[in-house]
């Protein structure tokens, strides 16, 4: 199935979820509401083939309404098509249901989400931080986070 | 019902077969893994932050601290994703193309040698450790000759390559990669149809395809599992669809399916060496992009036009287009995958490193729990990590 078939019979299930699509250099972009986020992640594995969750992350636009988005890109193995979804998430509520029941890889890869950028994973079986301390403050790949850390003058000598 | 009283112990992050600072705690019933937890994060360095603090060039020398066993690799990855949010992955010379297949696969030689070596003797097998380090010195003088480092490489370039392949180099890969299958036969010799080995291996460490693939095991850990998926073949880079070439899959499913599996892969490796050695060219090495590429050095001094765009290029960077980009390699652990979001500005808004190695760590637990504590050692070396990839 190519991928512009899955887009079209994810449309048609689930309409007003899908809030839009793109394409940026031969690869497709679909953007969904949050609330549905299992739903559409269900069926994308098991109607449509997409059984390989390759990664997962969070992407901090700061200044812009909503403020994250978590990024799923997806591989058909059989087919050898990929697609990205992803789901705004906002800052006030940074928080979405976890995906770790449709592909266990989600598992580590929203705790980490968790760590690095503060998007808090609803119902996660473990979530812990995995890469930074269990007393860590704070969430470093957020834009407001300084590039030093935190309490230390900027390094003078850096690209400005 | 009787109640049984478990021992939970640490094994790490000083241990010297948990390649590296791996910290696992162990639940036991006896000698029974009964839980394993894996605490990783000790050599975090916050690459995917740094990069955003970074022009698109100053990057590439980060990259090659993920991965150590196969800096190449990464560099590869890392090039091939900006390469595509720029719209120029067309426009790399064949000479370029080749060179980065070759080297690629003299780095997974490189990467399985360490691999094998460490694996062995963990297992308790040392004179092959000592062999395949002797062969991997070999590939090191190589690295070194080409880039003048002999792990950290930061060779590929956005556009091509930093420098062309030094003179007499070629012929001297070629020697090498001659006398390879040899070496894998005396391994072989060693271990394969060694009892102790195959008692180690064989049904340790289990985990079916449909396990691996919930759980995003990629590279050799899946094809020993056997789902026959490699990325040269499936989602080709860099001319890899013109090479003629194996994707080795096992059926055990076991330590001892990806022993045999990475054991080919090898062999593949060294057949796909000696294509790129045949198709290699006279020719340039850079992509005719002057706003993205850097100029010879010769141009920079002699040239207005190179000076402008070499000063261009270091004090600014260059500016792709807004959008998104997702590029996977096949490493020699795995699918690594470079996901570069640009706002149109010299420095990524986002890079995301997908990690081989951290993704395949996860399935740790699912393949020890219930077997013996020895195991333990037999399925992290199978499982081929890098904690500086897993940790970033």
């Amino acid at each position: 199935m190519s991928v512009q078939a899955a887009v079209d019979k994810l449309k048609a299930r689930f309409g007003d979820t899908v809030l839009a699509t793109s394409e940026f250099r031969g690869e497709t972009t679909v953007v969904v509401k949050k609330e549905e986020i299992v739903a559409v992640c269900s069926f994308l594995k098991d109607d449509l083939g997409y059984n390989f969750l390759t990664d997962l992350c969070g992407v901090d636009y700061m200044g812009q309404t909503p403020r994250f988005m978590v990024v799923y890109q997806l591989y058909n193995i059989g087919t050898h098509v990929r697609l990205r979804i992803k789901t705004p998430v906002e800052e006030n509520d940074a928080r979405i249901d976890t995906v770790s029941g449709v592909w266990a890889t989600a598992n580590w890869l929203e705790r980490e989400c968790w760590d690095l950028m503060g998007i808090t994973f609803n119902n996660h079986p473990d979530p812990r931080r995995i890469l930074l301390p269990a007393d860590w403050e704070g969430h470093p790949l957020r834009k407001d986070y300084p590039v030093q850390g935190p309490d230390r003058e900027p390094y003078q000598g850096r690209l400005q | 019902m009787a109640n049984f009283e478990t021992m939970t112990i640490n094994m790490g992050p000083q241990h010297p077969s948990t390649h590296g600072v791996l910290q696992l705690v162990l639940e036991l019933d006896g000698e029974i893994v009964r839980k394993a937890t894996p605490h990783i994060g000790f050599l975090h360095r916050g690459v995917e932050k740094l990069a955003e603090h970074r022009t698109y060039h100053q990057v590439l020398p980060l990259t090659d601290r993920l991965d150590y066993l196969a800096p190449m690799h990464n560099n590869l990855g890392y090039v091939l994703a900006v390469e595509k949010l720029l719209g120029i992955t067309d426009a790399i010379p064949e000479r370029a193309q080749v060179v980065r297949v070759l080297l690629a696969e003299l780095t997974r030689l490189k990467s399985h040698l360490v691999w094998l070596a460490c694996h062995a003797l963990d297992i308790g097998a040392m004179t092959v450790f000592i062999y395949c380090f002797r062969e991997r010195e070999h590939i090191m003088n190589f690295y070194e000759k080409i880039s003048g480092a002999r792990m950290t490489s930061n060779y590929f370039r956005v556009g091509g390559l930093s420098a062309d392949l030094p003179a007499g180099l070629e012929q001297e890969i070629r020697d090498f990669v001659n006398t390879m299958p040899g070496h894998i036969n005396t391994y072989e010799g060693l271990l394969t149809g060694n009892k102790i080995w195959q008692k180690r291996i064989q049904g340790v460490g289990v985990i079916s395809a449909e396990d691996a693939i919930d759980l995003g095991v990629t590279g050799p850990s899946l094809r020993g599992s056997g789902v026959d998926w490699d990325l040269r073949r499936d989602q080709p880079y860099s001319g890899y669809e013109n090479y003629d070439f194996e994707v080795v899959v096992g059926k055990e499913c076991d330590t001892w399916a990806r022993y045999i599996c990475r054991l080919k892969e090898m062999r593949e490796s060294c057949k796909i060496i000696h294509q790129a050695l045949d198709k290699l060219k006279p020719g340039p090495i850079l992509a005719d992009a002057p706003k993205i590429v850097l100029p010879p050095k010769q141009a920079t001094v002699n040239t207005i036009e190179g000076l402008i765009h070499h000063f261009k290029i270091i004090s600014e960077g260059f500016k792709p287009d807004v959008g998104e980009v997702y590029v996977g390699v096949e490493n020699p652990k795995g699918e690594v995958g470079f996901y570069l979001v640009s706002d149109g500005s010299p420095r990524p808004q986002r890079m995301k490193i997908r990690p081989a190695s951290f993704i395949n760590l996860q399935a740790l637990p699912k393949m020890v729990e219930g077997s013996m504590i020895a195991d333990v050692v037999a399925v992290i070396g199978t499982l081929d990590i890098v904690l500086g990839e897993i940790d970033r």
